[in-house]
């Protein structure tokens, strides 16, 4: 996904002339192709996020379009005041792009995982959360980012994540895409975990349970037209993010439904649990401990839906 | 402008200052009297800011880094003519505009940045600085940052970022009173040699008497430094300059003054005929 967003920058960049990368000194030759294009509109800051967020505001409030990128915490809890302030109170267009989300770099430990960024971040007022699934998805993301007037955070995995086909690309901010249709259960995914989401649906379909995906690429603002659909149509609803269970999508949705009249679907959440992972393992190995694996989705939604 | 003009409207705004934090109970008193010059120099002097085109591209930017001296930005920026003097009436008031810090640029004309956690004001002043380059724009941009402002990484981030940039258009002048909220800014965080730090840091610095206008005048007129450095400006202020009960008593951060202590200050600043 990160060579996508280098790419995809660097294509942006051409077109407008505001937009600006600001990097806290990772991507080593990963910018290489925009510095050429655009030496003046490239900034590598150091490791010193705090000053970079405020750059990049300072720039938005003098006409610009920066983009701010780094791993995921530095971009988002070690400069989170700045980003409350500088972004989000002033109401500014900056884009804040965290790489290697979520369990991205489960072998990095908990310094570098980032499971908490969608709860701290749709909390801010003004501030556009997106959680692209794939490269394109991400791609769509970041041009849409660039056209807000407002902050966005957009959460992107590292490299090497799976397309996924869908029935309907049509992106929107705030409109959740449909991967496909269903009859029988809803399951919601934001972000990196869509490929898990589509095999479970297919673990499902071979036991007679038929699973509507959904690509909720937008954390917030919430596509309520769509969760009301979902709420509406299905008896079991599953939301799945690699992001811890508090305060992400799940979280999200379980405020809107507190908000409602009962209605027909039972929430289930899949997500990292409230802890730090305290042992090494790969990002495999992670969701695997979380249970965020095709397997233990369908099994859960299996027994969700069998319970109905 | 003359310096005696500009000493007049200097006198003029601190008694405004002081009589609106005794009829609206606003603190941090002594942090707005020490830096009334350094704002009378910049908007009646010496930066490009035309308060009927708040917004033009062109302007120079000036940022109230230090934030709680809200109280005497909003009054220079009423005289200036940004907005109606007669909007200052609703200070402090529910519902109104005015609070202890700046308001965002989008609530406010003249407001280059909602300040008022320290240590942002630099960053952003930057941001605005390094802009200016790659709009192929003229403007420059002074940020105005308390010492207590210093103990903040982020300055010093900004620091080592602007001087590797070489950014040759942007000035930081540092209101140094010697006091923070509760004490000696020099006891709580070593903070001098200020001048020498901000050297090591790769600035241009120099040391002024922040009162006196003649030198304000012409350290923020000076033409850019051949190197391509940014400027640091140490101006050695008295916390609560003006009011002789004030000066250097650093319980003026919060305290606000009575009917008497009122009039005796406006008499010291020759304002009562």
């Amino acid at each position: 996904m990160r060579n996508a967003f280098a790419d995809e920058a660097t294509k942006l960049s051409a077109e407008d002339s505001r937009i600006v990368l600001l990097s806290g000194d990772i991507g080593n030759r990963l910018f290489d192709k925009f510095k050429g294009q655009n030496g003046r509109r490239f900034f590598n800051c150091g490791v010193a996020e705090a000053n970079m967020m405020g750059v990049a505001a300072g720039m938005a409030l003098s006409g610009l379009r920066p983009i701010i990128y780094t791993i995921t915490p530095f971009t988002t809890t070690r400069c989170y005041e700045q980003i409350r302030v500088d972004a989000c109170y002033q109401n500014v267009p900056v884009t804040i792009v965290g790489t290697g989300s979520g369990l991205s770099y489960a072998d990095l430990g908990p310094t570098h995982h980032s499971c908490e960024d969608l709860a701290i971040m749709r909390v801010l007022p003004n501030m556009t959360v997106l959680a692209p699934a794939d490269e394109v998805e991400l791609r769509q993301c970041l041009r849409a980012a660039l056209q807000q007037e407002g902050p966005v955070y957009i959460r992107i995995g590292k490299k090497g994540e799976a397309v996924t086909p869908k029935k309907d690309d049509h992106f929107e901010i705030g409109r959740s895409i449909t991967v496909k249709e269903g009859s029988d259960v809803c399951l919601v995914s934001t972000g990196i975990l869509l490929p898990i989401v589509v095999k479970a649906s297919e673990i499902l379909s071979s036991q007679g349970v038929n699973a509507r995906v959904e690509s909720f690429h937008t954390v917030k603002p919430l596509d309520e037209k769509t969760i009301m659909n979902v709420f509406t149509d299905y008896p079991v609803v599953a939301v799945v993010e690699e992001h811890n269970k508090i305060g992400g999508l799940a979280g999200s949705i379980a405020e809107w439904l507190a908000r409602q009249a009962p209605m027909k679907g039972r929430l289930i959440s899949f997500g990292t649990d409230d802890e730090f992972m305290h042992e090494v393992g790969s990002q495999s190995y992670a969701r695997k401990k979380y249970g965020l694996t095709e397997e233990n989705i369908a099994h859960q939604v299996l027994a969700a839906y069998k319970h109905t | 402008m003359e310096l005696e003009k500009l000493q007049e409207i200097a006198s003029e705004i601190r008694g405004r200052i002081i009589s609106t934090s005794h009829r609206t109970k606003t603190p941090h008193l002594g942090s707005c009297l020490s830096c009334v010059d350094i704002l009378v120099a910049v908007y009646f002097h010496s930066l490009q800011i035309d308060p009927k085109k708040p917004r033009d591209p062109e302007r120079d930017r000036f940022i109230l880094s230090k934030g709680h001296g809200a109280a005497a930005l909003f009054q220079v920026l009423a005289m200036k003519g940004f907005y109606p003097e007669s909007m200052l009436d609703s200070y402090g008031e529910d519902g109104g505009i005015f609070a202890e810090h700046p308001p965002t640029p989008d609530h406010l004309a003249g407001i280059e940045a909602a300040t008022g956690s320290l240590g942002h004001g630099l960053p952003i002043g930057l941001g605005m600085a390094l802009s200016a380059r790659i709009q192929k724009q003229s403007y420059k941009v002074v940020a105005l940052l308390s010492d207590g402002e210093c103990n903040e990484g982020s300055v010093w981030e900004a620091a080592m970022m602007a001087a590797a940039q070489k950014v040759d258009n942007l000035m930081v002048v540092i209101d140094f009173n010697k006091w923070q909220a509760t004490g000696r800014s020099e006891e709580i965080l070593a903070l001098t040699p200020l001048v020498d730090k901000w050297r090591a840091f790769g600035w241009d610095a120099c040391e002024i008497n922040g009162h006196d206008m003649g030198a304000l005048v012409e350290v923020l007129t000076k033409e850019k430094n051949s190197e391509g450095k940014p400027v640091a400006v140490i101006a050695h202020t008295v916390k609560g300059k003006g009011v002789s009960f004030m000066e250097d008593d650093n319980n003026w951060h919060y305290r606000i003054p009575s009917k008497e202590e009122l009039v005796s200050a406006h008499k010291e600043l020759g304002l009562v005929k």
